[in-house]
């Protein structure tokens, strides 16, 4: 029999109780000055992007559906900064802050959502399909929990080929009752493979409350029916984050054991840009709360400023550079042009894109 | 006539049905508290409560397994995907069990249930949300499937749907729920297996569904004026059961066919259409069958490219052309 760990942090048990100062637990000790200001930059980063994003839609100039992950960021940028080598990431749509956290660049992601040639997937996947698999990004997936399944496939992978790395596969607290993720958790733990799942709990699936989709609200509690380790704890803190994951990302490398993590965090946005009734389903008041006492840069910003690592100026300079990114990016994709109609049928098969001796057998497109 | 919106003609149904049949119940992700993702819903959870109006969870296997159950004791469960492209994750409950239990038990139960939900492209939203199954539901013996062009046949065809003793699926779009068409006070049925002719004409048959046959009538009225043309719109309404008369009857006064859908090309409805036009009105025809379908690749996600993409009125003039020549 395993023994299996199962804890709450306090911090995410009692809320309202002294918060523990998690920038002092030894993997955050262990940052350097600059480490800790790219943090706060990615942070912020994420944020401005968003906001940018945000004005670009609303001009009508990103098309289909965009859902912002304010609120979420120090969950992706306190992961990721915790990836190795061999460590990669894979999540749901709302995941341009995964994106930009694993280094893609600020261009690519808005030209992207603008639909244009010069965006990550050439216009083709939009804001809820970013890629980056020379990061170890492996999307951006559309269907609710349809990429869980696929992390446990990055890991089985490394496991395969040997290599000392985990996947970490994000989603939602709506996400978990799609069968695919309960089918997945289980083969997880059968093989012992190296994934990380990560709940990202904000509450609410859409309009719906947890209350009113998950009989067991506490998520993390699913991993016992699989005889696999979990923890939760808060997402709000960016060193929180750090330190928690980094114990299931230790485990999951070192000992190739799945691990099932539920992050406790709230989006501000609607559930994307569209859901315009965000405040029916929830109190204003819930939201302006969660800001007030949790906004995720200004808890990164309060830490940095209290140990000294960040001034005002700097802490400014860095908030300016980022806003200036972000305007940058949109008027890149603005000026960006779209893919060629030739576009629509590459990429569609290997064999075709790459058929450098022109010998492929068989009809592969059928219009008329 | 009230001139209502797509969107509207479906609550209709919705609601009429709910208070005819003690037995219908709507169930899908958001369906109920939160008037529905695409508002088709809206206000018939406060009007009828939470057992006729049922919000689920991420299920779709689930839920829609769990209607094939209920209704084997004669619940009738209409099911909202909230795009029908999420059906996918419940392929197994809705074409095994939706289609086969009643021929597997030699006909001892029967499965009336209703999935409906909108299933097309041209929204930018990828090519995971932008599926147009209704080929795939049609392959499947058991399973009928209908795709409303239109308010008027929307309410009518739900209707029918919810009152039809076998699994019925109804393809919405969402590029319709806001655009408005005559719809009568009085009750009617649109019944399934019916076509309709939407424009008479002499020159070409153009057979289409959903969307596309709105987008195919405009094309035709664009033929006539500058090209002389005059062109015959057929609107399916219904893929499974199939009305073969109307079709066959049109091309065999106008000697000519294009055929329209949103559908990818290989193995799209039109391939059994055109399958059925050349089997038996072979000797009526003066030119090859045409078809305008989307270009055989996902969808992309840029607006000008998936525009270009799926059938658009330019497209349809172009294969109108070829059909002429
Ligand atoms: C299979 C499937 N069903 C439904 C949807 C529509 N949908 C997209 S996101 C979402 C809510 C998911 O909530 P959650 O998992 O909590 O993630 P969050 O949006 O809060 O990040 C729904 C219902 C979908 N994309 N795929
Ligand atoms: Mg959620």
């Amino acid at each position: 029999m395993a023994t299996t760990k199962k804890k709450t942090t306090a911090a995410a048990k009692k809320t309202g109780a002294k918060l523990k100062n998690f920038a002092t637990a030894p993997i955050n000790k262990s940052l350097s000055k600059d480490e800790k200001i790219d943090l706060y930059r990615m942070i912020v980063g994420i944020r401005r992007f968003e906001e940018r994003s945000l004005r670009a839609y609303n001009q009508g100039k990103i098309g289909g559906f965009l859902h912002l992950y304010i609120g979420q960021e120090a969950v992706a940028a306190g992961i990721v900064s915790l990836m190795e080598k061999d460590d990669h990431i894979i999540t749901a749509y709302r995941d341009h802050g995964h994106a930009l956290a694993v280094g893609m660049s600020m261009n690519e992601c808005m030209a992207e959502m603008y639909g244009k040639h010069t965006g990550c997937s050439k216009g083709k996947g939009g804001s809820m399909h970013f890629f980056a698999p020379d990061k170890n990004y492996w999307g951006g997936h559309g269907i609710v929990a349809g990429q869980t399944p696929l992390g446990a496939g990055l890991a089985f992978a490394l496991k395969y080929k040997g290599l000392k790395g985990c996947a970490m596969a994000f989603l939602g607290d709506g996400a978990v009752n799609q069968g695919s993720f309960m089918e997945t958790l289980n083969l997880a733990s059968l093989w012992n493979i190296p994934v990380v799942f990560v709940i990202e709990n904000n509450g609410y699936s859409m309009g719906t409350s947890l209350k009113r989709s998950s009989a067991e609200e506490n998520l993390a509690h699913r991993a016992d029916g699989f005889d696999m380790e979990w923890e939760v704890c808060n997402g709000h803190d960016v060193f929180e984050v750090r330190e928690v994951a980094n114990r299931a990302m230790i485990r999951a490398r070192e000992e190739h054991k799945p691990f099932l993590l539920e992050i406790r965090t709230y989006r501000y946005r609607g559930h994307s840009v569209a859901d315009a009734n965000h405040e029916k389903y929830r109190t204003k008041e819930e939201i302006e709360e969660y800001k007030r006492t949790k906004d995720p840069v200004n808890v990164v910003k309060q830490h940095l400023l209290s140990d000294g690592t960040l001034t005002k100026e700097l802490a400014k300079k860095i908030d300016q550079e980022k806003k200036d990114e972000a305007e940058a990016s949109a008027k890149f994709a603005d000026e960006s042009p779209v893919a060629p109609r030739s576009e629509i049928q590459t990429d569609v098969y290997w064999e075709v894109d790459n058929d450098s001796e022109g010998e492929l057998k068989g009809t592969y497109f059928f219009n008329d | 006539m009230p001139l209502i919106t797509y969107r509207e003609a479906i609550k209709q149904a919705l609601d009429e049905e709910i208070q005819r049949d003690e037995n219908v119940c709507i169930m899908g992700e958001e369906v109920a508290q939160y008037n529905g993702a695409y508002k088709v819903t809206e206000g018939l959870w406060a009007k009828h409560g939470d057992k006729r109006l049922i919000d689920t969870p991420i299920s779709e296997a689930a839920f829609s397994g769990l209607a094939i159950g209920a209704s084997m004791l004669g619940i009738r469960p209409v099911v909202e995907m909230m795009f029908m492209s999420f059906s996918y994750v419940a392929i197994d409950q809705l074409f095994n069990n939706g289609s086969f239990c009643r021929y597997m038990s030699g006909g001892l139960m029967n499965v009336p249930i209703v999935v409906r939900g909108p299933a097309n492209g041209g929204t930018s939203v990828g090519a995971t949300h932008s599926h147009t199954p209704e080929n795939m539901v049609a392959n499947h013996p058991g399973l009928k499937v209908v795709c409303p062009s239109n308010a008027y046949d929307a309410k009518g065809l739900m209707k029918a749907a919810i009152r039809d003793n076998d699994p019925v699926f109804v393809m919405e779009n969402t590029l319709l729920y806001g655009e408005k068409w005559e719809v009568p006070d009085e009750e009617y049925i649109v019944e399934l297996g019916v076509a309709n002719i939407l424009r008479e004409g002499s020159d070409l048959t153009i057979v289409s569904h959903g969307r596309c046959a709105m987008l195919s009538l405009q094309a035709a009225k664009t033929l006539e004026e500058t090209h002389g043309i005059s062109v015959e719109v057929v609107d399916l309404r219904s893929i499974r059961p199939l009305d073969e008369e109307t079709i066959l009857n049109s091309v065999r006064k106008t000697h000519r066919a294009l055929l329209v859908e949103e559908n990818k090309p290989f193995c799209g409805v039109d391939a059994q259409i055109s399958h059925i036009i050349q089997l038996k009105a072979f000797d009526d025809l003066d030119a090859p069958i045409r078809r305008v379908s989307a270009i055989d690749a996902p969808n992309f996600y840029s607006k000008e490219l998936e525009d270009w993409q799926l059938p658009n009125e330019e497209r349809i003039i172009e294969g109108a052309l070829k059909a002429m020549a």
